[in-house]
């Protein structure tokens, strides 16, 4: 409760801050106190400390999972802040409104983490949802910052529709908003014949998740818009938005159709082979590095969805670690690919001998992503893996899903090679000694993180 | 104690290089490393099997049951000792190399020294699998930076190839640890049992990684490419050590796991290793670039490991044991002549050598001996090692082919001497041409280098005692692990 509550006020202190002040390096070192508060009080809360008794009347719950979670989009996003936060003034002249908007999502996320009621989840995904349109159209002069804009406003507006009457029919099927209400009816349906209006509120509700997370096939916005936004927003919105929403879509299946797995196992394997499929295969032939991670969030969403897939302690596991993981190696590297003049792989040319911390830290920013051991990015996949086989059928959708991994090493190695082995002239934009300490404090959290995995896991219990 | 040495010697000194800027200290410290973690391996040689010295076995990962569980056994000391052995040994005779960026080269290399320790000690399936990986990245920017003019491509093709294979494995191993109880460990992994289409599954997913690995007939074709590629202290390391990687993770993770599916496909493996083997050797015989030649030449030695091994007698896993360390260090020879003609002539193509032996003498001494070793005459190291191995599957009772499979495979060793004589022919006698008129003998550190190299091929070709001393024990718990599963 501390978290969503902080998080609405501090998005209402921004705002003022603009209204006080032009100084934008003084907003933002707000916008960075306000979220170490942030972390501290949701920390606090998983310690027993609450702020705020607010009776929600069982609509959320706050576990130790949800609180966890939190944390980490809370410290990805201070590390995002320390990283990114310049170039977030250069976006435009709203600064204050820009962290505004971020802190709105927040609340949002903290939301989705600990949402008891279909409501809820609603509402918590409209919050994302709504500062994310804008800030991808924050760029106002730009006009594929326009297009991308519109597009996702569009066609998350269809998702939202498509959410909204998945709830309706659970609602009508069950009379019930709240997931411990739905549960038992589904279990009941296991020998009974399946209740139709539920199942189709189900796979309603599945089809709106997996547009958010940019499962395919309902992936088609996410290479445009996350192209056309703003670079330091496709950061944020591929990495701590796109995780949270996947702890959303655990949490809604787990506490509502966890009984009915053998009945949406089959859609999530196709979505799961259709999801790494196309994004590994597309992002082969991307131009451009920022393209090329749309794609690879593609793919990477396709190896979250075995958290899905698995439904087992693992899978919990997995998506905490997943998300860590995924989340800290991508905002290093948009952090870095931000920092480049040219944005294609030529673009990274060089880059080994001009920057050298900042090649350095990307390699281990791109082997964590690829999954290589000794990185954040190993275990991730590791507890996926383990979730799926613990599971025990479909063998061969691990088989695929690790073959898929090889491909993405096409990619992820084309940056490496260019940045080292290729000769070129790699233009950045002046890179102060603080971006690279944090650099390299983000690097050693990866690395850390992939010696010892349950320095993290461990949270989870104690 | 020794384990951790082992590791943390070569890993430390290489982290510590990066920061070393000077090219001579860079080499010296480097040697010296090498030269210290030898010491330990040599002390490890003189342990007795099991001893609380060679045994680390602390807390890793608590959630997953993995342990930090590494252990030099029988066959752990003999490949710990190749590694730790041919380290000093390539940073010698390749000391008159220059590259570019010096200090990460040699860090590099030594880094990949730690990652071949923890292969060879680990005990622990995840560690196993985490030092696999970890022993590819540094090779991977190793030839990448430094390699030949098609270094990118070829090396990636060889980066996907074993990243493929080992992922997986992976998936092999994460299975197999659900039906272990959810244990990594290896005694645990002894008590698998599994239906047989399971059991088939598993043992060729990760037969697919060793023999990517090894390279086996037709999973090979990364390899001639990237030998030829690489720059060749690291050619050296990986077809002197690293392939081996491959056989010896058959030994420790397939055979004894999965013994099932080891006897059912031994012949399919057989023959495969048997066609590639001949293939590879036909190959070799109209080669004209040296690094090539040797390339395939050891595409053919490790093929009659393979088939030795799935002879599954003791002589026949006794004898690929020590000639995975003999082939260790012949082929480092073969390579270290290599390097030396290179570095001299600028050419590779043996048709532009020749009469090397008059302007040369000390090279062409130490050649001929170690190219002898290479057709496993009598005297050196490989004849001991050969000839064990098809004396194992000479006596194979698993298979009814076992006749013949010696016979096609000692066809091998014909045409191993008409490509090696072959090759000593054109490169050291007729007459000196343009390129070798100038030829001077070779540098001390490189003869040094050569003369440890035919010490230990003549040393453990007339006394192979210690090597079989200490892989003995180890083969014998294999093979009854092996016939105690099948026995049931």
């Amino acid at each position: 409760m501390n978290a969503i509550i902080i998080s609405a006020i501090l998005g209402v202190v921004m705002m003022y801050s603009g209204v006080l002040t032009k100084n934008t390096s003084a907003i933002r070192n707000v916008a960075i106190v306000g979220l170490i508060v942030l972390l501290g009080l949701n920390m606090a809360e998983g310690c027993g400390y609450q702020l705020f008794h607010i009776n929600t009347k069982g609509m959320m719950s706050f576990e130790k999972y949800g609180l966890l979670f939190n944390s980490i989009a809370f410290a990805s996003t201070l590390i995002y802040f320390l990283l990114s936060g310049r170039d977030i003034e250069k976006v435009g002249v709203y600064v204050a409104e820009y962290f505004a908007l971020i802190f709105f999502i927040l609340c949002g996320v903290a939301i989705v983490t600990s949402f008891n009621s279909l409501l809820l989840l609603f509402i918590g995904i409209e919050i994302i949802s709504i500062p994310l349109y804008i800030l991808t159209g924050a760029d106002k002069r730009n006009l594929k910052s326009n297009e991308a804009s519109l597009k996702y406003f569009l066609m998350g507006s269809f998702s939202t529709g498509i959410m909204l009457m998945g709830i309706t029919l659970i609602f009508g099927a069950t009379g019930s908003f709240m997931l411990k209400g739905i549960a038992p009816l589904v279990t009941g349906a296991a020998d009974a014949p399946l209740n139709i209006w539920l199942v189709s509120g189900l796979l309603l509700l599945f089809i709106s998740m997996a547009f958010k997370v940019s499962a395919a096939p309902f992936h088609f916005w996410t290479p445009d818009v996350y192209d056309g936004a703003p670079s330091v927003f496709t950061s944020f919105m591929a990495t701590i938005v796109k995780a949270a929403i996947f702890v959303a879509f655990l949490r809604l299946f787990d506490g509502a159709y966890g009984e009915m797995k053998g009945a949406w196992q089959s859609i999530i394997s196709i979505t799961i082979l259709l999801t790494l499929f196309i994004g590994n295969i597309t992002a082969v032939f991307q131009q451009s590095v920022k393209r090329m991670l749309a794609y690879s969030s593609i793919a990477q969403a396709g190896f979250m969805l075995f958290a899905l897939f698995g439904f087992n302690e693992f899978a919990k596991e997995g998506i905490i670690l997943y998300s860590a993981a995924y989340s800290l190696a991508t905002i290093g590297i948009f952090a870095i690919l931000i920092k480049m003049k040219d944005y294609t792989f030529e673009g990274f040319n060089g880059l080994g001998k001009s920057q050298p911390v900042l090649a350095a830290t990307n390699t281990i920013f791109l082997l964590s992503l690829a999954g290589i051991p000794l990185t954040a990015g190993f275990f991730a996949k590791y507890y996926m893996l383990a979730a799926a086989i613990k599971n025990g059928t479909q063998f061969w959708l691990v088989i695929f899903a690790v073959l898929c991994a090889a491909v993405s090493v096409y990619y992820y190695f084309r940056v490496i090679q260019s940045m080292y082995f290729k000769t070129g002239n790699a233009e950045t934009s002046t890179i102060t000694p603080a971006f690279k300490y944090v650099l390299i404090v983000l690097a050693g959290i990866v690395i850390l993180l992939g010696v010892f995995p349950q320095l993290l896991l461990s949270q989870m219990y104690f | 104690m020794v384990p951790v040495l082992l590791l943390l010697i070569p890993l430390f000194s290489g982290l510590a290089l990066f920061a070393v800027k000077n090219e001579n200290s860079v080499k010296t410290l480097a040697l010296l490393s090498s030269i210290v973690t030898l010491v330990v391996a040599l002390y490890g040689m003189t342990c007795a099997n099991g001893s609380e010295y060679l045994i680390v076995n602390k807390e890793w990962l608590p959630a997953l049951n993995s342990r930090f569980h590494m252990e030099v056994d029988g066959m752990g000391k003999v490949l710990t000792l190749l590694t730790a052995l041919s380290f000093p040994i390539v940073f010698a005779a390749t000391s008159g190399n220059r590259y570019e960026d010096s200090n990460r080269f040699y860090a590099l290399m030594l880094l990949t020294q730690a990652g071949l320790m923890g292969v060879f000690m680990a005990m622990d399936a995840l560690l196993f699998y985490f030092f696999w990986e970890l022993a590819l990245i540094p090779v991977y920017f190793l030839c990448s930076h430094w390699g030949g003019e098609r270094r990118i491509q070829v090396t990636f093709k060889f980066f996907v190839y074993t990243f493929v294979g080992s992922l997986l494995m992976l998936t092999a191993l994460i299975y197999l640890y659900f039906h272990a109880g959810q244990s990594f460990d290896i005694k645990a992994f002894y008590n698998i049992k599994l239906t047989s289409s399971k059991d088939a599954l598993m043992f060729w997913l990760m037969f697919v990684a060793f023999a990517i690995k090894m390279p086996l007939v037709p999973f090979h074709t990364w390899q001639p490419d990237t030998y030829e590629q690489s720059p060749t202290a690291v050619t050296m390391i990986l077809s002197g050590v690293m392939v081996k990687m491959g056989v010896f993770g058959v030994i420790r993770w397939v055979a004894p796991v999965l013994p099932i599916s080891f006897y059912q496909y031994g012949d399919t493996i057989t023959w495969m290793a048997i066609i590639g083997m001949i293939y590879a050797s036909l190959v070799a015989m109209q080669q004209d670039d040296l690094k090539r030649l040797v390339a395939y030449s050891s595409i053919a030695h490790i093929g009659l490991m393979v088939v030795a091994l799935f002879a599954t007698t003791k002589s026949g896993m006794q004898g690929v044991m020590i000639q995975m360390f003999n082939h260790g260090i012949n082929i480092i020879g073969m390579w270290i002549v290599v390097n030396a003609i290179e570095q001299k002539f600028g050419t590779r193509k043996m048709s532009q050598l020749g009469g090397i032996a008059q302007k040369a003498p000390g090279l062409a001494i130490l050649l001929v001996i170690v190219a002898l070793a290479n057709i496993a005459l009598p005297l050196t190291n490989a004849f001991v090692g050969e000839f064990m191995m098809f004396n194992g599957v000479f006596a194979s009772t698993v298979t009814r082919f076992n006749v013949v499979f010696t016979v096609s495979a000692a066809l091998t060793i014909i045409l191993a001497a008409v490509y090696t004589l072959k090759m000593l022919q054109k490169v050291l006698f007729g007459e000196a041409n343009a390129v070798t008129a100038q030829a001077t003998d070779i540098s001390f550190s490189v003869k040094a280098s050569l003369v440890i190299i035919v010490g230990a091929i003549l040393l453990f070709g007339v006394y192979p005692k210690p090597m079989l001393g200490v892989t003995s024990e180890l083969v014998d718990v294999l093979l009854n692990k092996m016939t105690l599963t099948m026995g049931k």
